[in-house]
């Protein structure tokens, strides 16, 4: 076995599991906030639909969070196994900021997550609902810290090497808020809110499918269809300034995701076609002329640099880039489409009413999660051939690894994963699909749910237990 | 004055080590002898004794891994591939037993499974953290900055014994926590549980002990040197006393002074392993201070960790606190 394949396996190692993790926080970072709304929304007005809306999620974001938490762990130790070199000479960087993120966010988390899913009734509203902030916030701060470390490998500022050549931090404040992090963070943010609104959607209009009256999948679908109408512009509004972000700090990673090998001045828009790495150009390309150059530059006949610039060995690989890249956007707009739809017909009344439009907000239940892993493989293919932009490559970032070793784990990775978060994914679509009924323990869920919840028990018999793990709070 | 930034930290990491041994250690010994517990109802209580701190109880861990990334990169960069195979083991283990919690409420027809992955998975990775302990102790070899053993390196007899050990001392937190927080039948299956546990800890600590030394003539100063001798006694003396109280306490029949003696034989251990250990990091050649990053990142941690730590045993220990007491069958919160 050589040597370039240990690297290889050992990138779609990281590749492989960390794109399962991201699956699960962007998911959890959306859903955690929702929760603390209606929380939030339940303690202001007394509603009970609010509590039961939140009872419905709540297990399902028990699961969701423990499948993150889980294939989190093995991120932080995959930095060490597999990519030493990397560890050794970034640690004094990054490491105090993964520090900072085990500190601040994930003790807070957990710490909290406890009473959230079960202490209703040891602690009381208001401290209950305390706790579903801070779980809220744990899951924020999260998102802050490990992509300021993301960021800092895509735009490395504010360090010195010392002797031994590791990167040694200089000035704390340019590390933590480099250049790429704001952009990166907010348009994070947000596609995590966005991920988290098209499944609550999709819920929504899935039982309104079968019961248009239900009152809480009416909530669900109306809630998701505001985040919609309202996030996904602003989000399309990141993403551009974030890609002009970009093409100021790595030209060359836009110049892949726009499929531009060639430099020009009034660059066309490419909508379609097919990069060809070896050959340098793209195949039957359909394209906008001067598009390209007025987005990115802002100006008709702005020039834009195209691959050529950079020597064959520092491209990523561009037709990976370029359709990652579209898959994005595509999503990014058919959500911004669904959004105007749904504002059209709340106009008219007709929000819950149209079948044709309830079965469209079921597809795109996905659309998030589809779009927040292609974005995620547009910026770091796109940010190769290194693991610290421009100055440390991924062929010397690896561990010493023996290539039986690397292909062993992942295979144990490959089997593992598939068949727990296959069984996860089952079980979350299975509680997604429960119809959601109102009023499940009475009004007041404060009091002891023993008499409640047996005398559900016969009904909701599929299984001793009818509310599981912690229905009841 | 001057204040030593790495030694400060390998004291922190050596807390959060070994809060996630004695925190961890109980819920996944719970795991450990759960398949033979009288049935769902006390499998559910067990399993909810757990289960609103599991999660806070394996960040420990990442605080553990991802301090040492932040303030020991170059430890951190060779010791995990040298306990690469382990250490991979480990993370699956705890990722099957991780979301059993939540999954074996999902289903009904495939409860057994998730029953199955709590203890496999708690086995495997109990197993593996004692091998791991045990590839530490008995040295990683090292040149330049980089691992530079075999990936079967970590596969000793020794190394074996350590991770039996440690399975075996984790059911005895198990089991004592199980004594602490249930009643009636639950309550002496446990009690008989730990006390065979207890007996197998003793003799395992005792030939884990009596073999460290043998693995490197710097141990066996530390231990058998003269005066040496005179300051490390009473370390086996307390061991004895803790194991005493331990017995006593299971066979009056108290609840509480079995887990905690019981938390005191890991401490006591732990002592012993630091005694050992120091001043290395990555014995036997990598000291603390070798593997320190440069003052400027550990300082930088170190005023978030100052803050933040005491905060973060606040409000874990008002968790503990929430749910204190006998896990109640008929309410639960489940
Ligand atoms: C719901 C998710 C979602 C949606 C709808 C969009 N994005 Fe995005 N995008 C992400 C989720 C995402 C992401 C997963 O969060 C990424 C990966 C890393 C990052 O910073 O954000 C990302 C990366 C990313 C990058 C790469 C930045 C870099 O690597 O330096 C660019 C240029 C854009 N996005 C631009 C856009 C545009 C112009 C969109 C408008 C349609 C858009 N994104 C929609
Ligand atoms: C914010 C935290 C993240 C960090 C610190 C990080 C870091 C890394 C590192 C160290 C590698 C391996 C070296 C390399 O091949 O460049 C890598 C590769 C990769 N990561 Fe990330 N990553 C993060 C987030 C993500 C997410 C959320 C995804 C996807 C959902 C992702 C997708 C990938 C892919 C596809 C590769 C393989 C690229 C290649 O090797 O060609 N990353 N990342
Ligand atoms: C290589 C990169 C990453 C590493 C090393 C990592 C590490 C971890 C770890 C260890 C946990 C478990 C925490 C616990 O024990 O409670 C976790 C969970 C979490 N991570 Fe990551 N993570 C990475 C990437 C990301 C990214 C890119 C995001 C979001 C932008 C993120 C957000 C979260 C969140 C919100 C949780 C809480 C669990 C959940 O929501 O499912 N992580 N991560």
């Amino acid at each position: 076995m050589d040597w370039a394949n240990a690297i290889d396996l050992a990138r779609f190692q990281f590749a492989f599991t960390i794109t399962f993790h991201f699956l699960l926080p962007a998911f959890s970072i959306g859903l955690a906030s929702y929760l603390a709304v209606l929380e939030g929304l339940w303690l202001l007005t007394g509603r009970s639909i609010y509590l039961d809306t939140f009872k419905f999620w709540l297990k399902i974001f028990a699961v969701a969070f423990g499948m993150g938490v889980v294939s989190g762990l093995v991120m932080s130790y995959q930095f060490g196994t597999n990519w030493s070199v990397f560890s050794d000479k970034t640690g004094p960087v990054l490491g105090p900021l993964m520090g900072y993120e085990v500190l601040s966010a994930f003790f807070l988390e957990a710490g909290f997550l406890g009473v959230m899913l079960f202490g209703m009734k040891k602690v009381g509203k208001r401290l209950h609902f305390l706790a579903t902030l801070l779980v809220a916030v744990g899951t924020a701060f999260s998102a802050f810290w490990i992509l300021s470390v993301n960021s800092w490998m895509q735009t490395p500022v504010g360090y010195t090497f010392n002797d031994v050549g590791q990167f040694v931090p200089d000035d704390w404040w340019a590390i933590v808020f480099n250049p790429s992090f704001p952009y990166r963070f907010v348009h994070t943010v947000l596609a995590a809110y966005l991920t988290t609104a098209f499944i609550v959607g999709a819920v929504g209009a899935w039982h309104l499918l079968r019961d248009n009256q239900n009152a809480i999948a009416r909530l669900m679908f109306s809630m998701a269809m505001w985040m919609a109408v309202t996030v996904a512009p602003i989000q399309i509004l990141a993403g551009d300034m974030h890609g002009l972000n970009t093409l100021e700090h790595q030209p060359a990673k836009i110049a892949a995701m726009e499929g531009h090998f060639e430099t020009h001045a009034g660059a066309p828009l490419i909508l379609f076609g097919f990069p060809d790495q070896a050959a340098g150009e793209v195949h039957y390309a359909l394209e906008i002329p001067k598009l390209g150059s007025l987005i990115l530059t802002h100006e008709m006949d702005g020039e834009v640099k195209g691959l050529e610039e950079w020597p064959r060995e520092d491209w990523p690989a561009v037709a990976i880039v370029f359709w990652s890249f579209r898959v994005m956007l595509a999503m990014g707009f058919a959500m911004l489409g669904l959004g105007l739809v749904s504002l059209f017909l709340r106009w008219r009344g007709a929000l819950f009413d149209r079948p044709w439009m309830l079965r469209i907000a079921v597809l795109m239940g996905p659309s998030g999660l589809l779009a927040v892993v292609a974005g995620w493989i547009v910026t770091e293919m796109g940010r190769q051939p290194y693991t610290v932009y421009g100055l440390l490559r991924t062929a010397d970032s690896v561990s010493p690894l023996a290539a039986p070793a690397v292909a062993g784990s992942l295979l144990a990775f490959i089997v593992v994963y598939f068949f727990v978060f296959g069984a996860g994914i089952f079980y979350l679509l299975r509680m997604m699909g429960k119809t959601p009924v109102s009023g499940d323990h009475g009004p007041d869920a404060m009091l002891p749910v023993r008499a409640a919840a047996m005398a559900l028990a016969p009904a909701a018999s599929q299984r001793p237990n009818p509310v599981g793990g912690k229905g009841d709070l | 004055m001057m204040i030593d930034y790495p030694l400060v930290w390998a004291g922190l990491i050596g807390f959060a080590v070994l809060a996630y041994v004695l925190l961890d250690g109980f819920d996944l010994g719970i795991a450990l002898i759960y398949p033979w517990l009288g049935g769902e109802a006390e499998q559910d209580i067990a399993m909810n004794s757990v289960a609103p701190v599991w999660d806070g109880n394996e960040t420990w861990l990442v605080l553990g891994g991802g301090g040492l990334f932040a303030v020991f990169p170059l430890a951190y960069s060779i010791i995990m591939p040298a306990l690469y195979a382990p250490l991979i083991a480990m993370l699956l283990g705890l990722i099957l037993r991780g979301v059993a919690f939540e999954f074996r409420w999902r289903t009904v027809r495939g409860k057994f499974v998730w029953n199955w992955a709590f203890t496999i998975g708690s086995l495997v990775a109990s197993l593996c953290q004692g091998i791991m302990l045990g590839t530490l102790v008995q040295g990683i070899a090292v040149e330049g900055r980089a691992y530079a053993g075999g990936w079967w390196d970590w596969f000793t007899p020794f190394s074996l014994a350590c991770g039996v050990a440690m399975v075996v001392g984790y059911v005895l937190l198990g089991a004592t926590w199980l004594v602490l927080k249930t009643e009636g039948d639950l309550q002496a299956f446990a009690r008989r549980v730990a006390w065979y546990a207890g007996i197998g800890t003793l003799a395992l600590i005792g030939i884990v002990s009596l073999w460290t030394p043998m693995l490197q003539p710097e141990y066996m100063q530390r231990w058998f040197g003269w005066p040496a001798l005179l300051y490390v006694a009473p370390v086996p003396l307390l061991v004895l006393a803790a194991a005493t109280s331990m017995f006593l306490g299971l066979r009056r029949g108290y609840d509480a002074q079995p887990f905690i003696a019981a938390n005191a034989l890991f401490i006591l251990c732990y002592i012993g392993l630091v005694i050992s250990f120091y001043p290395y990091i990555v014995p036997p050649s990598v000291s603390i201070w070798q593997a320190a990053g440069p003052d400027s990142s550990l300082k930088f941690l170190l005023v978030g960790a100052v803050v933040l730590i005491p905060i973060i045993v606040v409000y874990t220990a008002h968790a503990y606190w929430v749910f204190r007491g006998k896990v109640d069958p008929a309410v639960g919160y489940h």
